[in-house]
């Protein structure tokens, strides 16, 4: 057991810290701060400047352009960055989508599309979910069948509705789970396809989420034509590569660094705030009382995490112990945004709105407090909603 | 012991519930609310005219039918099942509350107005340094000859923009959080110096910031004694807070309801999610703060006529139990729809929304255990 930062993490600690403070737009932040909606252009830009820098996709093998970083250096990584209240890069393609790749990939896949989505040059989006397909995700229909093109080459002519795409009006390139035999069991006879956005057939349509965001779309797929090659792996064995994408999907959602900055927030916010028997809210017994029980569970939360940690570093893959990251997580990233909630008062219940226009109602650190409140429950439905987590720790870890 | 309705306050639920059924979907709300001005005249003209609610809770003798806290909990719950935003708990529960209790000059008029559909009150009392102690406050009001000028800023004043007079709490004396010294006024929206910054709320209303500069009413324009007024806002408060928790017992049943019936339907893993035992019990909670809702609310109906300690301790306590409800209700029912529990499409977000914002309204749940646990154990314990 050994907790201590070597003088080499400190030194790290030192560059990271600068590098943020020196790289991070202004204007990024800025809007950040005022609740203001980002473009595809705001969340490109800090990619690009990570890129450049080379730590765009720590946790890639060497020969891609990952950083070798030890899991202490990723660890610090994530603080700083949080500290530094940065947004964080788009985990589709560098979290989830490459892995996929340089494990299963050919080598054409990789030379294609690997040093692109290091350097933020392509938008991805994750066309697994289906409006009959949620939480038993290998029931999804999308029918891709093979044929022989005019130009003697060999194509996918796919058929479907995906749903819940996450930003998926912005992605050039989505990576799709399809069925190419229906007649098999529905874990065997699906596809993992990398297929162009701008593919003639593909639609995509907006779905307004509850806080009046749009960041989820549906994607229609009508007689989309995908060359053979944009399959990764074998031919009905996708679920092999979901399944992998879906573990590292969820190890980055304990989100504890951020919590933690999340958790500041809500210290500074309540120390400015004025409770009912005067003082400040952060002086108030109910409150307070709160506040030092979350920071307990997301004590609680960082220790689990580094113990996992330190698994995947001795040679342990992310296992089930995931499934605890991610409820967990969750459930504390909700009780932060229901608290900065209950700090704001009455401020919280002013609408932002499409284009920020009420962004001068009460004071800064209320604003948008209510949407970011119910834009956060979904954070315990998607990546495996909580239930399903509970489902796998049940099964997989207890064996019931 | 008996805790039925008798059989007016019955027709007037069926009247409401018939009436808002036909002209009161999904869609028509949504409509109204994304247009200007956010709201239905129209509505609050057929609650007045067709309907007649709007006296319900009058006496006969100042034009209304004769009810009181109870029918105006019968109507609420009714409204919170549609999500209504026209402003009956500013103009009938409370504005006609301080009318009431108050007895200012010109009340019965003022009423007449209100059960005529002709005047809309919103009420503002909030203060952005204040949070829910209604005592603190920077607004003054200061004797000038026979009257007052107002000055002051007021936060987020729920159906400021549709309103033709505010209800205004200022100091005519006394230091910010102090007891003494707090006055409540009534002033035309359109008074010289009114000023508003007007927005819309997460929860479908309409709302503003309000200015008062140099605003000059008469004196006529008081309700309620002169810097002694606290006793009667937190009176007219409390009747408001024990209507919102009918309200949320509409908006928690279509919670509960919606959600059981999305359950049935939605099929996953060749079943229908209603067959997951751990979802069935997270129903059955939800059904149990229900009910537990709608004991405490009727609970705190029967202590608004009271002494003012033990109203206030019941409505706090009902308040407590709602609070929690609205949470727990809220959040499992978006749980439970999933995916498209976040769309701004289906009813079931909007419900949750209104939920939320319960919670805080009139005092967050942390407030009302902290004021129940100073009435019931006292300050020193
Ligand atoms: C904001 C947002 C972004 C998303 N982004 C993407 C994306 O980019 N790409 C993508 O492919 N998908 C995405 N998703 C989809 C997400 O993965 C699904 O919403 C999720 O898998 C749940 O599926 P569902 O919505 O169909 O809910 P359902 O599967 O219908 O579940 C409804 C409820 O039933 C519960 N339930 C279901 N089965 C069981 C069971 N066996 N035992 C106990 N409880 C159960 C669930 O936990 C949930 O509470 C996103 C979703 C959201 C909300
Ligand atoms: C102090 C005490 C006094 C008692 N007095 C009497 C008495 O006077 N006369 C008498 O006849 N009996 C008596 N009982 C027995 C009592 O009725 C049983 O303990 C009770 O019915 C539970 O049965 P069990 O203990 O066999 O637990 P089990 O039935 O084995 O249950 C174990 C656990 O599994 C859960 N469980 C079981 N089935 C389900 C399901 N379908 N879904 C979800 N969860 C489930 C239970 O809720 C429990 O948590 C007494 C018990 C106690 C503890």
């Amino acid at each position: 057991m050994n907790l201590d930062f070597s003088p080499e993490d400190n030194a790290f600690r030192e560059e990271a810290r600068a590098f943020l403070a020196d790289s991070y737009p202004k204007a990024l932040r800025e809007k950040q701060e005022r609740g203001e909606p980002l473009g595809k252009e705001d969340y490109l830009s800090w990619h690009r400047i990570l890129a450049e820098k080379g730590w765009s996709a720590p946790s890639w093998p060497k020969e891609w352009g990952g950083t070798d970083w030890t899991p202490t250096q990723k660890y610090i990584w994530s603080e700083e960055q949080a500290r530094a209240d940065t947004l964080g890069i788009l985990p589709f393609g560098v979290a989830m989508l490459a892995p996929v790749i340089y494990t299963f990939g050919t080598e054409e896949q990789k030379a294609k599309f690997l040093p692109d989505i290091r350097d933020g040059k392509i938008w991805w989006c994750q066309g697994y979910s289906e409006p009959g397909a949620g939480s038993d995700l290998a029931s999804l229909k999308t029918r891709a069948e093979r044929v022989t093109g005019d130009d003697g080459k060999e194509y996918y002519i796919v058929n479907g509705q995906k749903t819940w795409t996450t930003l998926g009006q912005h992605a050039d390139w989505g990576f799709f789970l399809v069925r190419t035999d229906p007649d098999s069991k529905p874990q065997a006879g699906i596809s993992f396809l990398l297929i162009d956005m701008k593919t003639p057939g593909v639609t995509v349509r907006p779905i307004i989420t509850l806080e009046g965001g749009h960041e989820v779309n549906d994607v229609f797929l009508d007689n989309v034509k995908v060359p053979v090659e944009n399959r990764v792996f074998h031919e009905n064995q996708g679920w092999t590569c979901a399944k992998a994408l879906l573990a590292h999907e969820r190890s980055g959602i304990a989100g504890v660094a951020r919590s933690k900055r999340g958790l500041e927030r809500v210290r500074e916010m309540a120390s400015t705030e004025l409770a009912d028997a005067g003082g400040s809210l952060l002086a108030d017994a109910f409150f307070k009382r709160k506040v030092a029980e979350l920071e307990i569970d997301l004590t609680a939360l960082e220790f689990t995490e580094l113990r996992t940690l330190a698994g995947e570093s001795s040679g342990k893959g992310p296992g089930a112990e995931s499934s605890i990251l991610k409820i967990k997580g969750t459930e504390i990233q909700q009780r932060l945004q229901e608290l900065a909630l209950e700090a704001a008062g009455h401020y919280g219940a002013p609408f932002l709105g499409e284009g920020g226009h009420n962004s001068g109602v009460g004071p800064l650190h209320s604003i948008d407090t209510a949407g970011d409140y119910f834009n956060g429950r979904k954070t315990s439905i998607y990546g495996g909603s909580n239930e399903i987590q509970r489902n796998i720790i049940a099964k997989m870890v207890l064996g019931l | 012991m008996d805790f039925s309705f008798t059989e007016e306050q019955s027709m007037l639920r069926d009247t409401v519930a018939s009436y808002l059924a036909d002209n009161y979907s999904f869609d028509q709300r949504r409509a109204a609310l994304k247009a200007e001005p956010g709201w239905r005249p129209q509505v609050w003209k057929a609650f007045a005219d067709e309907l007649g609610i709007l006296g319900a809770a009058f006496s006969e003798e100042q034009g209304g039918l004769g009810g009181g806290a109870t029918d105006n909990m019968v109507i609420m719950e009714e409204l919170g099942k549609a999500l209504v935003v026209e402003p009956y708990l500013p103009t009938v529960v409370i504005g006609g509350g301080f009318l009431k209790h108050g007895k200012p000059a010109g009340a019965d008029e003022l009423i007449g107005k209100i059960i005529a559909g002709e005047a809309i009150i919103a009420f503002a009392y909030a203060e952005p340094q204040g949070r829910y102690t209604w005592s603190d406050l920077k607004t003054t009001a200061k004797k000038d000859g026979a009257g007052y000028v107002l000055n002051g800023h007021k936060a987020v004043v729920i159906g400021a923009p549709y309103a033709t007079h505010l209800i205004v709490t200022a100091r005519t004396g006394g230091g910010q959080r102090e007891a003494q010294g707090v006055s409540v006024f009534i002033v035309p929206k359109d008074a010289k110096g009114v000023t508003t910054r007007d927005y819309p709320t997460v929860d479908g209303f309409r709302a503003s910031e309000v200015y008062f500069e140099n605003v000059a009413v008469g004196a006529e324009a008081m309700i309620g004694p002169e810097g002694q007024a606290l006793p009667l806002v937190e009176k007219v408060m409390d009747e408001a807070i024990a209507a919102t928790c009918a309200e949320a017992c509409g908006v928690l049943r279509q919670l509960h309801e919606g959600t059981v019936e999305y359950a049935r339907q939605r099929k996953q893993f060749g079943q229908p999610i209603s067959s997951f035992q751990v979802l069935q019990h997270r129903m059955v909670d939800m059904f149990i703060q229900l009910e537990q809702s709608i004991s405490m609310t009727y609970m705190a109906d029967i202590k608004l006529n009271d002494s003012d300690a033990e109203r206030a301790k019941g409505v706090s306590a009902a308040k407590v139990q709602i609070g929690k409800a609205c949470k727990f209700v809220g959040q499992n029912a978006i749980q439970i729809h999933g995916g498209m529990g976040m769309t701004d499409e289906m009813a079931i977000g909007h419900y949750f929304k209104r939920a939320t914002m319960i919670e805080a309204a009139f005092g967050s749940t942390d407030h009302h255990l902290a004021r129940y646990e100073t009435l019931s154990l006292g300050k020193a314990a």
